[in-house]
């Protein structure tokens, strides 16, 4: 009788611990921000989410965003399918290389690309006589952004191939489907769960990318200026409400991405 | 279809997992493959299929040498032993597939797959996911998916493994009238013995790449052509000097041959039971064991030890008890030869009256 007690009280106490760190850390964060950039009512909001810089910072950074997370989603899936498909030398140590993006400082990936595609560089000189520049430019942008994002279609679409044996497909071939058609009808359908919530995975993160991004951007006010450095620079120049008021608009944003995945990753269990 | 095979030989590595095997089928035949864990039963199958390439040996369906055609293109219908069911498409979609591929006309799909949903027994299951369906069920979705697109060779890899008996003997029955009700070239692999006899034309036993016999299953059972098959079929018992035993003193004149003694070559009873009891010697039951329609029964005679049935309605046995033994025939085999010998005082017997 004791012993239950006791055992409840502490599967209480585990529960409430668990509750209270996660308001402590996640709850009361997010509602503090939303209510931070409405105290001054709603007015004041809808001027600060208007103000053309605002506005044209997240407008970019979503249509760039957008962009990367759909160059994740072809190569993503590529790589996913040669590192679960193919056996070659060399294999185990891509595979782990893929997280790489996850463990190193963005700042540090920033840095990378900075070196990799300047001026300077044989990248950087080629865009040059071909006459666009990289650095400092909206493909630079999209090119952080992808590559700290690289890791989310991947390992979103490998669990899912490798639950797939061979024999689904080898059932298709023998009801005369071609490889092609085997791809398209089994394969990726198969794969698709992992595709879309990868997907939407990096595209929520693209949005957040600041550190990558702030080194190569170039970061001029309305042409190359992301939401993420916005926020930095109102905060620098003082301006609270202006900074809130765009990471209501971020935040409303992963918190939308963060429940559809949910909700496509429960209706896949249903299934 | 007719099916042709011809020194099929497959090697994984340096290990022969098909090793010059030969056999036709007849068009509309049922065979079954049996055999050990190994043997290379699937392996078999898989290169008729067209999923794996022999090393040599010619595969000849209709006349046609195929080893060059790819799965696709050999009109065959493969049942897989996990069902390989499309997870993602419907019981209608998986059906269905074959059909699309092939580029059935839309009215046309329809109508097969309504046809093959009624055959299979599926009515009511149509708009339901693989994971939705009970395991008997998946099994018959992968037969229909199979047989949609109208193959001329159904192969099936261990259809039954999964299913439970009662439903397996449904299915069984089932499959063997569909099978003939369409007139469909097909082998099916399984590890269980009753299971070949009860629905094979012929039976074919694989075992280590070899394939050691082909006939039908009454042939199997009468006239083993190896001793691995006589020891393969039934639950049999090896006597190592069967000279010993009443009615084969003769077996003394070949030095090195064992017998392999099957339950069913054996009588035993109490002396009043047997109308020649000149040909039965005296042993000792060992054990007892109940088998649910009948008893298991070890009896001790001289040196060796034999396996026998005996019917639930008889006089019941009690271990250590003396009784009449009757061995009826034995199968002999030595490192070069194989017969069957039957019990000498039975052909010849001397007329006892009791
Ligand atoms: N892809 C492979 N690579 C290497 N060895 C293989 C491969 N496929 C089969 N083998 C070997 O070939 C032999 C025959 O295999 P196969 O699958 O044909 O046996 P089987 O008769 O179907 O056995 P089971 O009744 O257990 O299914 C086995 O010893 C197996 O280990
Ligand atoms: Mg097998």
């Amino acid at each position: 009788m004791s012993s239950t007690l006791q055992s409840r009280w502490w599967s209480w106490g585990f529960r409430s611990a668990v509750m209270l760190y996660f308001i402590l850390l996640i709850v009361f964060p997010i509602l503090g921000i939303y209510g931070y950039s409405l105290s001054a009512g709603l007015a004041a909001f809808t001027e600060n989410i208007t103000e053309p810089l605002a506005w044209k910072a997240v407008l970019l950074t979503v249509k760039l965003a957008f962009v990367s997370t759909m160059i994740n989603v072809l190569i993503g899936t590529m790589a996913g399918w040669v590192l679960i498909r193919y056996r070659f030398p060399g294999r185990g140590l891509l595979n782990s290389l893929v997280d790489l993006p996850f463990a190193l400082p963005t700042a540090v990936a920033g840095l990378m690309i900075l070196l990799l595609l300047g001026p300077q560089s044989v990248v950087g000189q080629w865009a040059e006589q071909l006459g666009f520049s990289i650095l400092f430019h909206q493909p630079a942008i999209v090119i952080a952004m992808v590559f700290v994002t690289f890791p989310f279609v991947i390992r979103a679409v490998q669990p899912l191939l490798e639950e797939m044996d061979g024999s689904e497909e080898e059932a298709a071939y023998t009801m005369g489907a071609t490889k092609a058609k085997t791809f398209v009808r089994v394969i990726l359908p198969a794969m698709l769960p992992g595709i879309a919530s990868g997907a939407m995975l990096a595209f929520s993160r693209a949005l957040a990318e600041f550190g990558a991004v702030v080194l190569v951007a170039g970061n001029i006010p309305g042409k190359t200026l992301i939401a993420s450095v916005y926020i930095f620079g109102e905060i620098e120049s003082d301006n609270i409400t202006g900074a809130t008021a765009v990471s209501v608009v971020l935040l409303t944003f992963s918190l939308l991405i963060l429940w559809l995945v949910n909700y496509l990753q429960s209706r896949r269990k249903g299934v | 279809m007719h099916v042709e095979v011809r020194g099929l030989t497959k090697k994984f590595g340096e290990f022969p997992a098909v090793n010059d095997v030969h056999f036709s089928i007849a068009k509309g035949q049922l065979i079954g493959l049996l055999g050990p864990s190994g043997g290379g039963k699937t392996s078999i199958l898989r290169m008729l299929a067209g999923l794996e390439t022999p090393d040599s040996g010619d595969i000849v369906f209709h006349g046609t040498r195929v080893n060059d055609l790819p799965p696709q293109e050999r009109e065959i219908g493969f049942v897989f032993q996990n069902y390989a069911l499309f997870k993602h498409m419907t019981v209608q979609g998986n059906i269905a597939f074959g059909l699309e591929v092939k580029k059935w006309p839309k009215n046309r799909i329809k109508e097969r797959v309504a046809e093959l949903i009624e055959l299979t027994g599926l009515s009511g299951f149509e708009k339901r996911y693989p994971h939705q369906l009970s395991g008997g069920q998946r099994q018959r979705v992968a037969f229909a998916r199979a047989l949609a697109p109208e193959p001329q060779l159904l192969l099936l890899d261990e259809p039954f493994a999964a299913i439970d008996a009662k439903i397996r003997q449904e299915l069984r029955a089932w499959l063997r009238e569909m099978i003939d009700r369409l007139g469909i070239t097909s082998i099916f692999v399984t590890h269980d013995q009753d299971e070949a006899i009860e629905v094979a034309d012929e039976i074919m036993i694989i075992n280590k790449g070899n394939l050691e016999q082909k006939g039908s299953p009454w042939d199997i059972y009468k006239n083993p052509e190896t001793p691995f098959v006589a020891g393969f079929i039934g639950e049999s018992t090896i006597v190592e000097d069967v000279s010993t035993l009443r009615g084969f003193e003769q077996a003394a004149d070949w030095p090195g041959t064992k017998a392999l003694i099957r339950p069913e070559y054996v009588e035993i009873g109490q002396a009043n039971e047997f109308r020649l009891l000149s040909a039965t010697e005296t042993g000792r039951v060992r054990h007892l064991h109940f088998r649910g329609s009948e008893w298991l029964v070890e009896v001790d005679v001289g040196a060796s030890r034999l396996v026998t049935y005996r019917s639930l309605e008889k006089e019941v046995l009690h271990p250590g008890e003396e009784i009449q033994v009757l061995v009826h025939r034995a199968y002999l085999f030595n490192d070069n030869d194989s017969w069957i010998m039957e019990n000498r005082l039975k052909e010849d017997p001397m007329p006892v009256h009791i």
